[in-house]
């Protein structure tokens, strides 16, 4: 039994944690479940030793223990699996996985042949089929977190902590997990879980912490609690399921539109003949698999590929030439994009300059930055998407896992753009602020932006979307309107036919 | 409005150094009676003045997470330049032809030069994607290279005394190399903290990726900040060569490795994204009352190198201490 006891712990100008008790039994998962920057990770931090300075106490067992950091804490059979992925992109699978325990034969020299082949079994354990030797940077998102998930597991440790370890993998992969939670359940493992797509609390959690502006206001047994309950106990007050009835629009302009795009790298062709064009006012959802081609297709839009792919675009009936990221902001798209860390934020600068950065040229005067124009900028976004930060100056890094891809939208929306993309936009952020964005997404569409959405949620592509495209391996597998789209068709499209 | 937590955490560092700073001359003061003078005030200030100039162009490169090895070699190929011009001018044999060049003329003529080659290092590392620590080690040879060519090995020496005001002359009471000095801060502060030039380096060092997918053209700024180098580096020539009344073929070696000095000592991160000019202005009066003092107590050269090394690593350990914390 994990339980802690009256855990304070507090930031510069930020108390991230108050007098929290809670805890975690044996052969049960409990969820932690609380809005965006309730300080879930914060608490799972201080468990696993990542914060080794806070008040009270955590007794295992009923012994008190105090981890100075996270090898300690891994020692005493406490592993966790970050909500930001912690790999190392140009070492291999295998040598990720045993970064800082690496096996080691009687010389003292690696045991790479062991090594190997216990990420193989781990790999095949996780039903992902990639050689143990790959290279992490040459994975996606997803499979790298299917790596963290692996790392956690190595250690047979009789705690793991899961921060929102579904926020980046698909379906499939989010089966294989719950039947590893469900096997480590029946171990007796201590399992803590987080995730801010309340569905998967349902099927695998049995007891839950409620987590409101760093104190417990309520723990209990999942059972015979529902959907509603949880998000008001989350929020502290109901909150509408958003049902949207927009008429699409009708006005048959084309906002958008992407002929026979195609893109080979290597001898791999990512993309296939891609044609769609997008509306002025309507939000077309994006919907795959892994590996679809949903992200590189964004991507070439955006220019990042410029030169490697054939096809044409057209805004607004005139040709595109977009050679860069900074070209198509010019012309009015941009993306929001999947991976935050990597992609959208700058860390180490504060709120205010990460949401001004687009277009710092255009707040300044005679070229110089104008302060007051950049801060009420900020502000304002601040305001609008409810952005919780102690201050404008705050580093982006210290925000919570929602607060930053707020930011990131924030800085999107202030190019003022004619096409938004946003690929998996609500990718961990709350429950309330989820609905917030589909809101705001509705509003944009309504005020005439294009908006394409990728999701490898369906019912979050089935919220928003006028028309839904499927795609599957690199072409366009299916389009849906809103009206006719069922979740077992669209779900056929996507599921490639050859295998 | 609080304190946003990284202005006081630059703040806290900067003040740091600012005491370690004082102390030192505290210190200095009390074992030299030489040291706490007006005529040795202006001396340290006239001797880091070159330091300086370099330094505020290393802080940027550094800034976007890059670094200048060559700026020691510029600094002398610009100084051989602008000697070689003033007193030469470029003959025309074929057609019995002279070009002279006016003071002015020489000193454009230099920073150019400085110019073009940041430039250069600037579009390796964008074109072609040069790691800039091994273009700009490139253009360290070639820049020596192209120094010992122009001078063939030998000073170029008595160069008039307009020239030999930029090194050696007052202004309003003040010498003319802190004027230089002065002035290269002022826009370099400007620069970084009130243009969105300054906020891209920034964004570039702390995730180019990012700034990137921002719409920032980080080729365009990465290529600016090397020329920024580079010109700053030809400023160093120029006030060098002046000074010395004499362009040495070997003048500014190993300046690179003081300039970096001075830019970790301030704070700089070497990593990129983090640090400030004012922090850099610190470590070179660090490092320059630290050698000014040496010389005055008579430490042997050998130990104030070893006392400018351990002088550097407790720098950056204390920076470290304090970004931990936090
Ligand atoms: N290193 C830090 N420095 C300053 N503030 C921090 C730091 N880490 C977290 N915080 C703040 O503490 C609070 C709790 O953050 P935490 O990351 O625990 O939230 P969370 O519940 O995990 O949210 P999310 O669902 O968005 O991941 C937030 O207000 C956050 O801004
Ligand atoms: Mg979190």
């Amino acid at each position: 039994m994990l339980v802690a006891e009256k855990i304070g712990k507090r930031f510069t100008g930020v108390i991230a944690l108050q007098d929290v008790s809670m805890q975690l039994r044996p052969g049960r998962v409990t969820a932690i479940i609380g809005e965006n920057g309730a300080g879930k990770s914060t608490l799972m931090k201080i468990l696993s030793g990542v914060y080794a300075e806070y008040e009270g106490r955590i007794l295992l067992n009923g012994a008190e223990v105090r981890f100075a950091n996270p090898k300690e804490a891994q020692e005493k059979g406490i592993s966790i699996i970050h909500q930001e992925l912690n790999l190392i992109p140009d070492l291999s699978i295998t040598e990720n996985i045993f970064l800082g325990r690496e096996l080691t034969d009687r010389w003292g020299l690696l045991n790479k042949k062991a090594m190997r082949e216990r990420t193989a079994l781990l790999l095949q354990r996780l039903k992902l089929n990639v050689s143990a030797d790959i290279l992490v940077r040459d994975l996606k998102v997803g499979q790298q977190q299917v790596i963290e998930i692996a790392k956690a597991l190595l250690l047979e440790s009789q705690v793991i902590i899961m921060d929102e370890p579904t926020s980046a993998i698909s379906e499939a992969e989010v089966e294989i997990l719950f039947g590893i939670i469900e096997q480590l359940r029946a171990e007796g493992k201590i399992i803590a879980y987080i995730s801010h797509k309340l569905d998967e609390l349902f099927r695998i959690a049995d007891d839950f912490v409620v987590l409101r502006d760093g104190q417990v206001t309520e723990t209990g047994t999942m059972k015979g609690i529902d959907h509603d309950a949880i998000v008001r106990k989350m929020v502290g007050r109901d909150i509408a399921r958003l049902e949207h009835n927009r008429a699409p629009a009708d006005a048959a302009e084309d906002l958008l539109s992407v002929a026979a795009l195609s893109w080979h790298a290597g001898n791999k062709q990512l993309l296939k003949n891609i044609s769609f064009s997008l509306r002025r006012g309507e939000v077309l959802g994006i919907f795959g698999l892994m590996g679809a081609g949903r992200t590189e297709l964004l991507e070439c839009i955006l220019g990042l590929h410029a030169g490697e792919h054939t096809g044409d675009m057209r805004l607004n009936g005139v040709s595109l030439d977009v050679r860069s990221p900074r070209d198509a902001i010019r012309a009015g798209l941009v993306l929001v994009p999947e991976d935050r860390k990597k992609d959208g934020l700058i860390p180490g600068l504060d709120v205010k300059t990460n949401i001004s950065l687009s277009i710092l040229r255009s707040l300044g005067r005679n070229g110089l930055l104008n302060n007051q124009a950049e801060r009420s900028l900020a502000e304002h976004y601040k305001d609008s998407l409810r952005i919780k930060t102690p201050n404008l100056e705050q580093q982006v890094r210290h925000l919570s896992g929602g607060n930053q891809q707020k930011v990131i939208l924030a800085r999107c929306l202030a190019t003022n753009p004619k096409v938004l993309m946003l690929d998996e936009p609500t990718r961990g952020i709350d429950v309330n602020a989820k609905n917030e964005i589909y809101k705001l997404i509705l509003e944009l569409a309504e005020s005439g932006l294009g908006i394409i959405v990728v999701s490898s949620e369906l019912p979050e592509i089935l919220t928003v979307s006028d028309r839904i495209l499927v795609l599957c391996e690199g072409k366009i597998s299916g389009t849906f309107p809103r009206a006719t789209a069922g979740e077992d068709d669209i779900l056929k499209a996507a599921i490639p036919k050859t295998i | 409005m609080p304190m946003g937590l990284s202005n006081y955490r630059a703040s806290l560092t900067r003040f740091q150094s600012f005491i370690a700073l004082l102390i030192l001359c505290i210190a200095l003061s009390l074992l030299s009676n030489k040291f706490l003078t007006i005529e040795n005030g202006w001396n340290v200030l006239r001797q880091i003045s070159v330091n300086v100039c370099i330094s505020v162009g290393m802080t940027l490169v550094v800034l976007t997470a890059g670094i200048d090895l060559s700026v020691g070699s510029i600094l002398a190929f610009s100084g051989a330049v602008a000697a070689g011009l003033l007193k030469n001018g470029i003959p025309w044999p074929a057609h019995d032809l002279f070009i002279g060049f006016t003071l002015l003329g020489t000193i454009v003529a230099a920073l150019i030069v400085g110019a073009a080659l940041g430039f250069f290092n600037g579009w390796m590392i964008t074109r072609f994607k040069v790691p800039p620590f091994v273009a700009t080690l490139a253009m360290l040879t070639i820049a020596r290279g192209l120094t010992m060519l122009s001078t063939k090995g030998y000073p170029i020496s008595s160069l008039g005394s307009k020239f030999d005001f930029i090194g050696s002359g007052w202004l309003l009471g003040i010498p003319v190399l802190v004027w230089i000095s002065a002035v290269t801060v002022i826009l370099a502060v400007v620069l970084v903290r009130k243009t969105p030039l300054g906020r891209y380096i920034y964004a570039i060092g702390g995730n180019e990726q990012a700034a990137r997918l921002s719409g920032i053209h980080i080729n365009r700024v990465k290529i600016i900040v090397y020329t920024i180098g580079g010109i700053l580096a030809a400023v160093g020539g120029i006030m060098v060569t002046s000074r010395l009344d004499s362009a040495q073929p070997n003048a500014g070696t190993n300046y690179e490795l003081d300039s970096i000095a001075a830019v970790v000592i301030g704070g700089t991160s070497l990593s990129g994204g983090r640090g400030t000019i004012m922090g850099t202005v610190l470590g070179a009066i660090i490092i320059g009352v630290l050698n000014n003092g040496l010389v005055l107590l008579d430490v042997s050269p050998f130990w104030q190198q070893v006392i400018k090394g351990l002088v550097i690593l407790l720098s950056v350990i204390v920076d470290k201490m304090n970004s931990q914390e936090a």
